[in-house]
């Protein structure tokens, strides 16, 4: 295999491993952006990937799957936002609570229902996403550079994936560019201002962790039955930790937390890659390293030695209208 | 006038309303169970047998609460200054490291009473030293420690993998643990506590460690409200900038009450390590991290709190194995179902019931 296949290689397998990460990472953009601390989103991630295989797998429909992703993942939310909104409650401790019972709970009627360990049934091929195929991909094919790089990495991915990329740019649309993104962006900073114009600091908020589940519902349907072709337990893996990390990592703004989620699934690729590998004058690199790289990154991007990551002011605290 | 602001009297706020918010959990749980088509007090009386109907369940409950202790009081003393601690996972998986690196060293030469107190120093100091990194950027620095104990759960783990696959394990053998410990990295088991109650210990491993966990949690008791430093802590906690007016110094006062968070987690690995396995394994700390911040919620922050919901939790993981084995339908993961509850509706939804206690209290006492 010559550098450019492998290169061609990490480099679709990093596409594959963003999706998700890009996903809930701008689901914890609406939800921060908004001073809603969302720690909840592996909690989501794993609760939609559970009901989008289950429903899938009932159904035989990927779009149902999908469906039944979002509402699960909303659901979580609202629990999530009654919880820190109505209830003026911990954020983080609201989010820590779904994220145990998601675990458990997915696993008990995994086991239940499917008698598998907490497995869902294989999944059909038509109860998931299937690669697309791009017109020309086998065309170009053996054009040098630009045919693998079209054929392999640009097209063949499945339909979430294109709407992940799709997802940044409309994010980055409300949040700077509609009424309703100017409003949420300013109740994460300033819940009293927005109060004091009248306008409802609740119901915002509220919007913004409903936008967050949307999204996190799509990332967990990614992950089941687009990614693999069943519900594994636990099998978000701490990936909403990652893209956590990222959000930190872009600073909380859209665009930034494309790369950031781009470069950590390009650390993951390239763990998957090294495995067992030689690098020349260091010798085979531990698997570890690649997989902690991304918290150290954002702990030395916290710690403020590249840039300062300002989160928004209002974060966690929860808005008492009487003060 | 706004409900929240209304006294109650201390056994409606740190009796009646935990009572009820767990009632509530325990109700939903019970409703899953049902859904899955167990009966829930069919459930419950097997969670009950299986954690003190025999002096194996009891053991094996102590043991559990054991570690609970000590991780709730690490989020406690972190909470007191107003520091939410998720890092206690991490910072108890490096413990364990500090606590068998002194047992792998000490067990060939002297016996266990000599060695304990030394293990107990080097899980706390690897444990606080895990917890200085996210206390100095949250002090220093002003990143937020939820943020960055979480990042160091996840570098905790990587690091811990490797050095146990890499550097510790056995050579020759699969599995990436270290050596058994001798006899003198070994904690000795409260047979003979367990034996006064007439109980037999059986196979449980529960240990000299929870000893140390009552007194770690009459030191934290000391600590928070009877020294200056305590004092400056809860003042940090109730008000950060009420404490800078007062002349508190914010970044000691933080870093301190981490490294002492870290500590208290990091000893936790004694009981698992040289209490149970003698041995230092891969994910050895098992969530207990996690748990702690249920237990402490559900304490009320208070050490004897702790120490009750510690055993409740202890109860719940015993309990859930031993219904897991009698009915097959229910996983042991009932276990987090129940704990995510938990921590809901005492932790996030503390104050749910709270206008309605008001309502029914001012009505009383009108009558």
């Amino acid at each position: 295999m010559d550098y450019y296949d492998i290169f061609i290689n990490v480099l679709s397998s990093t596409v594959r491993l963003s999706i998700p990460l890009i996903f809930t990472a701008l689901a914890g953009l609406f939800s921060e952006r908004a001073g809603i601390f969302d720690i909840g989103l592996e909690g989501k991630m794993l609760g939609s990937a559970f009901a989008a295989a289950c429903v899938a797998y009932l159904t035989g429909s990927a779009w149902l799957g999908l469906g039944a992703g979002v509402v699960c993942s909303v659901a979580l939310s609202l629990v999530h936002g009654f919880a820190s909104i109505t209830n003026r409650g911990n954020q983080i401790v609201s989010g820590v609570a779904i994220n145990f019972f998601i675990a458990g709970i997915t696993i008990v009627l995994g086991q239940a229902w499917f008698g598998q360990g907490g497995r869902t049934p294989q999944l059909a091929p038509e109860a998931r996403f299937a690669p697309i195929i791009l017109p020309g991909a086998d065309a170009v094919h053996d054009i040098p550079i630009i045919g693998p790089l079209y054929a392999s990495v640009i097209s063949g991915n499945n339909i979430l994936t294109y709407l992940a990329f799709l997802a940044v740019p409309f994010s980055w649309w409300v949040l700077y560019r509609t009424r309703f993104g100017l409003r949420l962006r300013a109740v994460g900073e300033n819940p009293g201002a927005v109060d004091t114009a009248g306008i409802s600091v609740s119901w915002l908020r509220y919007r913004a962790v409903m936008c967050a589940g949307i999204l996190c519902g799509f990332s967990g349907t990614y992950l089941a039955i687009a990614q693999s072709a069943a519900f594994i337990k636990d099998m978000s893996a701490g990936k909403g930790y990652i893209a956590l990390a990222a959000l930190v990592f872009a600073k909380w703004k859209p665009v930034p937390v494309m790369f950031a989620c781009l470069l950590f699934g390009f650390l993951d690729a390239l763990a998957n890659f090294m495995q067992g590998k030689q690098v020349p004058l260091v010798g085979e690199v531990p698997v570890q390293v690649f997989q902690a790289l991304p918290y150290i990154l954002t702990c030395i991007l916290l710690a403020g030695f590249i840039g300062v990551a300002i989160p928004p002011k209002a974060g966690g605290v929860p808005y008492t209208k009487e003060r | 006038m706004s409900t929240a602001s209304v006294p109650l009297p201390n056994w409606i706020n740190y009796g009646l309303i935990p009572l009820l918010n767990l009632v509530v959990a325990f109700l939903i749980s019970g409703f899953v169970v049902w859904l899955i088509g167990e009966s829930p007090l069919a459930a419950l009386s097997l969670l009950i047998e299986g954690a003190f109907g025999s002096g194996e369940g009891i053991g094996f409950t102590l043991y559990y609460a054991t570690s609970f202790i000590f991780t709730g009081l690490s989020v406690a003393v972190a909470i007191h200054a107003g520091l939410f601690n998720i890092g206690s996972e991490g910072q108890a998986y490096i413990g364990g490291l500090g606590c068998a690196l002194v047992a792998l060293a000490l067990d060939h030469y002297v016996p266990w009473y000599v060695t304990m107190p030394i293990a107990i120093v080097g899980a706390g100091i690897f444990g606080a030293a895990w917890a200085f990194i996210p206390a100095f950027l949250q002090a220093k620095r002003g990143s937020h420690i939820v943020i960055t104990t979480i990042m160091f759960n996840y570098i905790a783990a990587a690091l811990m993998v490797y050095l146990l696959v890499h550097v510790l394990i056995v050579p020759g053998k699969m599995a990436p643990e270290t050596r058994t410990f001798l006899e003198g990295g070994q904690l000795p088991k409260l047979g003979w506590l367990m034996s006064i109650f007439g109980a037999k210990l059986g196979a449980a491993p529960f240990n000299v460690s929870f000893i140390i966990a009552l007194l770690a949690a009459w030191f934290v008791w000391i600590l928070i409200w009877r020294t200056k430093l305590g004092f400056e802590m809860r003042t940090l906690g109730v008000s950060s900038t009420a404490a800078a007016y007062a002349g508190i110094p914010y970044a000691r006062i933080v870093i301190i009450a981490m490294l002492i968070s870290g500590a208290l987690a990091g000893m936790m690995a004694l009981n698992p390590v040289m209490g149970s396995s003698a041995r230092l394994q891969v994910e050895f700390v098992g969530g207990a991290g996690f748990v702690g911040i249920a237990v402490s919620l559900m304490g009320r922050n208070h050490p004897l709190g702790i120490i009750f919901s510690a055993i409740l939790f202890g109860t719940l993981y015993q309990g859930g194995d031993w219904i897991s084995f009698e009915m097959p339908n229910i996983t042991r993961e009932m276990i987090l179902v129940i704990q995510g509850l938990v921590i809901l509706f005492a932790g996030a939804l503390e104050y749910m019931f709270r206008p309605a206690m008001v309502h029914i209290y001012q009505q009383l006492k009108r009558a």
